[in-house]
């Protein structure tokens, strides 16, 4: 197992290497830098600047300092928050967005799992078209139309909940954006358990249980709840890479001080290392999950187990 | 155990004795709701089994015999209703409270099913699956539960039990999880087991352990056994009283011995002489080899991925060589994973093999596929599964004439409907149906079907993959006569590939025994069955039931 995942993580470090590499050329082949700004700054300067960032030098030359000042585990300065580092922008909006990340998972897996089995379990029913309907809207309706819509609802008309903001960390300021990051995986996890729930109760292993007399509660529960639960296993790492996107749209309108907001920010400025940073830890973050769902679908299902 | 009397007298022929009755049913009704009616699936049944017992119930799909059981366990689909009386020691099972009957099934009435592969949970260590029944109705403690467990597991023979008792089902054979499923049942000590086809997926020398394992079982243990076949082999060999079952009816019951002897109802005499008769006659020397293959191999590499074990090769079929000539029918027997279908889709080109093969005396195995393709029209296949080799989006028409619009493109539409009701005719359907799609016919419909969308192309050779093995007997017996008079009329050569020993004994003229991708023994059909020569043949034979053509009884 311990062999297993550490073959993995080693697996992993071509592709990092190739997602480093190709940003890193990509981002050179945008036109302009970090210093065009609307008024030019002097030549002097801009000279200076370039030479303190290592611009100046030939690409090849800025490529190998970046990819050995990142095997030192350092992500170099920001271009445009001067005063930061890339490695402490993260170190401050990185823990916000996982607590962001996964309050909407856990949210999205514990609802979804149940309105989801509900309506597997009432198939063609009232609550099962209920469901259904209520999944379908979740999917279509985008982030940036449901983050404004509840923070004008709830923030600003009932005035329950903070509009916007962090607040530190406070349970209410995490309410609406765990929300509207939530309610799209919601739905999707909703109607995949459903979907996987009714053939799990049609398979014959169930009809097995019910021969021998298990009790519903078990025969829901213990054999059919866990195969249904297979396919939402697989659909955690689309769910995760779908979150951090999701993140752009929220933490900008919430105004959360997460890295979501880095993705954007950054391209437009032209702040190389910060780009280069995000798409690094973004990177991890994937690979890292992926592993994780591999290890969990092996757990759960014994007929994809390796030795 | 205390066995309850009932004073109520089986409708059998009244020399069971009336106090062990166990099991009562009157006027068993089921029926489903479906969006353009309701099917009656079983109209009106009495049965009743003595505590002990073997009964049978006999007859062919559709028949209401696996919904007859449903019932009693309620097991019926959503859309299903059971009307009547299930008495089991005066309770009525089709009235009780999903609770009580939660007391009775899979407890004193235990079932095992058709399909070893998937009754049991995938997810789940067969240890625990064993041992839940137990738990949930005698309140066992785990470490308890697991002691007879492991008790069970050897008592259904599985080898090394202390350790398979933590495998997982797919981790077993088919054989294996047939008897898990089997101590599964017995671990509480049931008074009745209802067994539904639990061979019909085994192949036949696995087949026959599991019934003398059953039958062993059942004098040690005591239970009475309910068994759901359409197999009069079985019926013969295990079964103490038989009820014949017909569209939703029995139509005769009794004991085996005087329903064998002398079966009264028309039905029960066509089962009875449902088995496949005749035989082919060899073709003389003289006559053209029309396929010949040498050294034939196919092989499959298994493993050497990033986390699977070392890679291996694994022949499917090794070295074979056969010559098939004009008129032929060569019979290629064997079980599962004998190779036997994989020789057939290679000799075809279906897929990549090594060796030569030729085709009337062309070598075909170099072939690219735009040279390969005029072969195609006279070399076709029918496959085993009619549900599955007919496309369920098209109609019959297309289906039968899709063929011609890649070896005739110059037909007109008109011509090709001619042709396709044609052929239609050849295999004895209506060519009226020619636009209805697949889903509206049998099973046995189907495979004409099928029959026919390989005979419009006027092929040389058909390879026949088991094409009667998804089928009733009574069906089976009529495609068999279809393939002969198709055989007779156009002069075709069959490879005829089935593990059904009857079938093959009736329709070929040459045999080969494969196992395990070799060929271990051929000749001539009538040499061959008469005298086996290999050990292997003759377990496969004894396993087939065989001996009973020849009116003897079978052992056992």
């Amino acid at each position: 197992m311990l062999r297993y995942v550490l073959k993995r993580m080693a697996a992993a470090i071509p592709t990092l290497f190739l997602i480093v590499t190709i940003s890193f050329f990509l981002m050179r082949v945008a036109p302009g830098g970090p210093f065009n700004l609307e008024r030019p700054l002097e030549a002097k300067v801009m000279e200076n600047l370039n030479r303190i960032y290592h611009l100046d030098e030939p690409l090849w030359r800025q490529y190998l300092l970046y990819l050995s000042n990142l095997l030192h585990g350092d992500l170099g300065p920001s271009f445009v928050y001067r005063d930061f580092s890339v490695g402490d922008l993260f170190a401050a909006g990185l823990p916000v967005s996982i607590q962001l990340g996964a309050s909407a998972m856990t949210l999205a897996l514990f609802l979804g799992t149940i309105l989801g089995s509900i309506a597997a379990l009432k198939q063609n029913s009232a609550i099962d078209y209920l469901v259904v309907g209520v999944a379908t809207f979740g999917i279509t309706i985008p982030p940036f139309v449901v983050a404004p819509v509840l923070s004008l609802i709830f923030g600003v008309s009932l005035g329950w909940l903070p509009a916007g903001g962090w607040g530190n960390g406070a349970f209410a300021n995490k309410i609406l954006p765990v929300i509207t990051l939530a309610l799209p995986q919601i739905a999707i996890v909703a109607r995949l358990i459903r979907g996987a729930m009714i053939e799990a109760l049609r398979s014959d292993h169930v009809r097995t249980a019910r021969a021998y007399g298990l009790p519903t509660r078990i025969v829901v529960m213990v054999h059919a709840l866990r195969a249904a639960i297979l396919p939402v296993v697989s659909y955690l790492g689309p769910a995760a890479a779908a979150l951090l996107t999701g993140s752009i749209v929220v933490e900008t309108i919430f105004g959360i001080p997460g890295i979501g907001r880095y993705f954007v920010q950054a391209a437009l400025s032209r702040d190389y290392t910060l780009v280069m940073g995000t798409v690094v830890v973004v990177s991890i973050f994937v690979v890292v999950f992926n592993t994780i769902v591999d290890l969990l679908y092996a757990w759960l299902d014994p007929r994809v187990r390796y030795d | 155990m205390e066995r309850a009397a009932r004073n109520e007298t089986p409708t059998g022929d009244g020399d069971i004795d009336p106090a062990g009755t166990v099991l009562s049913v009157r006027d068993l009704k089921v029926s489903f709701a479906l969006a353009d009616g309701t099917v009656e699936a079983v109209r009106g049944v009495d049965f009743s089994v003595a505590s002990g017992e073997t009964v049978a119930i006999v007859g062919e799909s559709g028949s209401g015999k696996s919904q007859t059981v449903m019932a009693l366990m309620g097991l019926l689909a959503s859309n299903g209703r059971a009307s009547g009386e299930a008495l089991y020691r005066g309770e009525d099972l089709l009235r009780l409270s999903p609770r009580k009957l939660n007391r009775i099934r899979g407890d004193k009435i235990t079932m095992i099913f058709q399909e070893p592969m998937s009754s049991l949970d995938p997810l789940y260590r067969i240890g625990r699956q064993i041992a839940e029944p137990m738990i949930f109705h005698r309140g066992v403690s785990a470490r308890a539960a697991r002691a007879r467990v492991l008790e069970l597991l050897k008592l259904v023979q599985i080898p090394d039990a202390e350790r398979r008792i933590d495998a997982y089902p797919h981790e077993l054979s088919g054989g294996q999880r047939q008897r898990v499923m089997i101590a599964m049942a017995l671990a509480n000590d049931p008074d009745i087991l209802i067994a539904d086809e639990p061979t019909t997926a085994l192949d036949v020398t696995i087949q026959a352990e599991m019934l003398r394992l059953l039958k062993e079982l059942q004098e040690r243990l005591g239970m009475a056994v309910v068994f759901i076949t359409h197999d009069l082999g079985i019926v013969r060999r295990f079964a103490d009283r038989v009820y014949v079952m017909q569209a939703g009816k029995v139509v005769e019951e009794g004991r085996v011995d005087a329903i064998f002897a002398a079966p009264k109802d028309a039905y029960t005499k066509m089962l009875l002489a449902a088995e496949p008769e005749g035989t082919k006659p060899p073709v003389p020397a003289s006559a053209p080899v029309v396929l010949e293959g040498r050294g034939v191999s196919v092989s499959f590499h298994i493993g050497g991925g990033l986390f699977s074990g070392d890679p291996f090769e694994l022949k499917a079929v090794d070295r074979i060589t056969l010559r098939v000539r004009q008129g032929q029918t060569v019979g290629i027997v064997g079980e599962s994973g004998s190779g036997k279908s994989t020789l057939g889709r290679a000799l075809l080109r279906l897929i990549p093999s090594r060796g030569e093969i030729a085709f009337e005396g062309r070598d075909i195995a170099g072939l690219d596929l735009r040279r390969e393709r005029p072969l195609r029209r006279q070399m076709q296949i029918v496959f085993q599964d009619p549900y599955g080799s007919l496309s369920p989006r098209l109609t019959v028409g297309q289906i039968v004439t899709e063929g011609l619009l890649v070896h005739e493109p110059q037909l007109g539409r008109r011509e090709r409907e001619r042709r396709a009701a044609e052929a239609l005719r050849e295999v004895q359907l209506d060519p009226a149906m020619q636009s209805r799609y697949p889903h509206e016919f049998s099973g046995g419909q189907r495979q004409r079907i099928a029959i026919a969308r390989a005979m419009i192309l006027k092929p040389r050779l058909v390879v026949l993959d088991e094409p009667t093995s998804a089928l009733d007997r009574s069906v089976q017996k009529e495609i068999i006569e279809l393939l002969r008079k198709l055989q007779r009329d156009n002069d075709l050569t069959y490879l005829f590939i089935s593990h059904d020993l009857a079938v093959v004994r009736a329709l070929s003229d040459w045999v080969m025994v494969m196992k395990d991708g070799k060929v271990v023994e051929e000749g001539p059909t009538e040499e061959v069955f008469a005298e086996p020569a290999q050990e292997y043949t003759r377990r496969l034979m004894a396993a087939a039931f065989l001996t009973q053509r020849e009116g003897e009884a079978p052992a056992g």
